[in-house]
């Protein structure tokens, strides 16, 4: 079973088209970059994907599940970080574990094992009781990260996971990333840092709401003829007559 | 239902957490309470008056009296022409002066002269109303005893017969305060986890958004409770506003107000996109009608016919006069049955607007 199949997926606002007939795959367990400008349709794409908004037309299954009738099994099975801080910043950090491990249903005991083993694994186990807000932004993003993935969804999006911070920071987080990767959790992500296409497995661009190229990075940078992933964004990107 | 338990107390984190909201919450009641019970108040109290005295006699002299000794009234000075009154008046020492005629015992149908200050019309017109009624009772004193036959007019004030400026506003700082919570407090409340982008999280959540919604609503019906007996508690031990009509009508007819409110503070949320707009929003459309066209402050009754068709859909004026009917004047719920079915009416049509546009924005 593929992670995430569509077909010709489709979203107009009245005569606007946000995403224009895309058709792509994602293997389980692959870290899939969903790569575009401002404007170019990535985050209606994955608003539509995570249940958030509806389709105007063409197909997808996510985690097994149909995007038009089975919106509420996607739900359990995806965990989702967005661009926006996802944590709530005047709740302890174990508060906040707490809180998303109730809504997305884990008994008592359970909860309580994931949220010292998750607390070790960062090192945070001495800011337990601190709240969110008092924490530097990377390690938020770290923290909302792995609250995102408390309840081991079979497939977690990441909507430009790491903006604001440096690329030491963004290599830390990545890390976090092949972990869950290697536990079988397939990761889509869309960022604006070309250095973070490069650990993908593989990477999407999209340009005015189709993708423009689909392949592993490597085999991007042979195709375009360039020396890095900025090289294949600027070249597609050119393209582009929508603006911000 | 674990995870409806544990979103709410996550609401009560938020709210026991923001200094600004537990003072709106919790103290602001009471200052409302405090300041409408002794400060802002249209009570006439106390207020010094003078007399100008042409008779000097014994009648003139007990009437006087008679107007000092009411807790309205307090004796200013004694006067000897019409000049020092003018004075008094000009400085403010003063809000209302007697003249009596000369030979005043002797024709007791001579008219006795009532000034007032009118610079503020309704206390000038209260002032007069109530040296009057006191005239006059002891006017009736007076021809009892000489003579047993005639209509004796008796004045009877129903349910707030010492004119307490108290049982108007208890009623109206319960509409106040509960619009305030529920309405404002919610779609800040709501709109913060659009702003902040949780909401998003928790759309995409198994969590179903009615129970968002609910769960955002809940510790705030909670601690709206909390304040109406606050509240009621104030008025009735420090304000001594007696409660009439039976405790459960007024509890009833309180938490369909309160829904309304909810609903409203809903509907509010899905307009706004900021919480400053929703502060706004919430003030500029609920707070300042109710203050005004609630009838809490000012009479509907005189106002222009299209601010007296505007007061009706405001949800305050109906449960302002559901809770005085309940409360003071101790009527039964089956005589608010307008007044509560006006709220239901606009409980349903609040929920189907805000329910329709909570779906298309999010």
């Amino acid at each position: 079973m593929k992670a995430i199949e569509t077909k010709e997926l489709t979203k107009r606002f009245g005569t606007f088209t946000a995403v224009d007939h895309i058709s792509f795959e994602v293997e389980e367990g692959e870290i899939f970059g969903f790569l575009g400008a401002n404007g170019a349709g990535k985050t209606t794409a994955m608003r539509m994907l995570s249940g958030l908004s509806t389709p105007t037309s063409g197909e997808a299954v996510v985690a097994g599940f149909n995007v038009y009738s089975e919106a509420e099994q996607i739900k359990q099975h995806i965990g989702y970080m967005s661009q926006k801080f996802s944590l709530y910043g005047d709740l302890k950090v174990w508060e906040n574990i707490r809180l998303f491990g109730g809504i997305y249903g884990l008994p008592e005991k359970k909860l309580r094992e994931k949220t010292d083993e998750l607390l070790q694994t960062l090192g945070l186990e001495s800011e337990r009781n601190t709240l969110v807000d008092s924490l530097p932004l990377g390690w938020k993003q770290k923290l909302a990260f792995s609250v995102a993935i408390i309840h081991e969804p079979n497939i977690v999006f990441l909507d430009e996971p790491t903006g604001g911070v440096d690329p030491v920071t963004r290599r830390q987080f990545w890390e976090l990333i092949y972990e869950a990767s290697a536990r079988g959790i397939t990761v889509f992500v869309t960022t604006h840092y070309m250095d973070e296409a490069e650990y993908c497995n593989r990477v999407s661009i999209m340009v005015d709401g189709r993708i423009e190229a689909l392949d592993e990075p490597a085999e991007l940078k042979r195709q375009f003829q360039a020396a890095d992933m900025n090289g294949v964004f600027q070249a597609l990107a050119r393209k582009a007559t929508r603006g911000e | 239902m674990k995870q409806f338990a544990s979103f709410i107390r996550k609401e009560f984190y938020h709210i026991f957490r923001d200094i600004r909201t537990m003072l709106i919450m919790l103290v602001m009641p009471i200052i409302l309470i405090i300041l409408f019970g002794y400060a802002i108040t249209t009570e006439i109290k106390s207020v010094p008056f003078a007399v100008l005295d042409r008779s000097r006699d014994e009648v003139t002299t007990r009437l006087t009296d008679r107007i000092g000794a009411s807790e309205y009234f307090n004796l200013y000075k004694l006067l000897d022409s019409e000049e020092e009154a003018q004075d008094l008046f000009r400085q403010g020492k003063v809000r209302l002066v007697v003249v009596f005629p000369p030979q005043y015992a002797s024709s007791p149908d001579a008219a006795i002269q009532l000034l007032a200050d009118a610079t503020d019309p309704n206390e000038a017109t209260q002032l007069t109303g109530y040296a009057t009624a006191i005239i006059t009772a002891a006017k009736t004193d007076a021809i009892v005893q000489t003579m047993p036959i005639g209509i004796i007019p008796v004045v009877h004030l129903l349910y707030n017969p010492l004119m307490k400026g108290a049982y108007n506003f208890v009623p109206g700082v319960m509409g106040l305060i509960l619009i305030l919570i529920c309405a404002m407090m919610t779609s800040v409340g709501i709109v913060r986890e659009k702003e902040m982008g949780t909401m998003e999280i928790l759309l995409v959540s198994p969590m179903k958004p009615v129970y968002i919604i609910l769960a955002k609503a809940v510790p705030y019906l909670l601690l709206s409770m909390v304040n109406i007996t606050t509240i009621l508690l104030l008025s009735y031990f420090l304000l001594e506003v007696p409660i009439m009509g039976s405790l459960f009508s007024l509890v009833m007819v309180t938490v369909l107000y309160i829904i309304v409110s909810l609903c409203l503070g809903l509907l509010i949320s899905t307009v706004a996109d900021t919480q400053q707009a929703a502060m706004l929003i919430s003030g500029m459309a609920l707070m300042l009608p109710v203050m005004l066209l609630s009838g809490m402050m000012f009479p509907i009754e005189n106002m222009p016919k299209l601010l007296q068709w505007l007061s009706n859909i405001v949800p305050a004026k109906w449960y302002i006069i559901a809770v005085k009917d309940i409360m003071i004047k101790g009527l039964s719920i089956t005589s608010v049955l307008k007044e509560t079915g006006i709220l239901i009416l606009m409980a349903f049509v609040l929920i189907a607007i805000s329910v329709k546009r909570f779906k298309i924005r999010l």
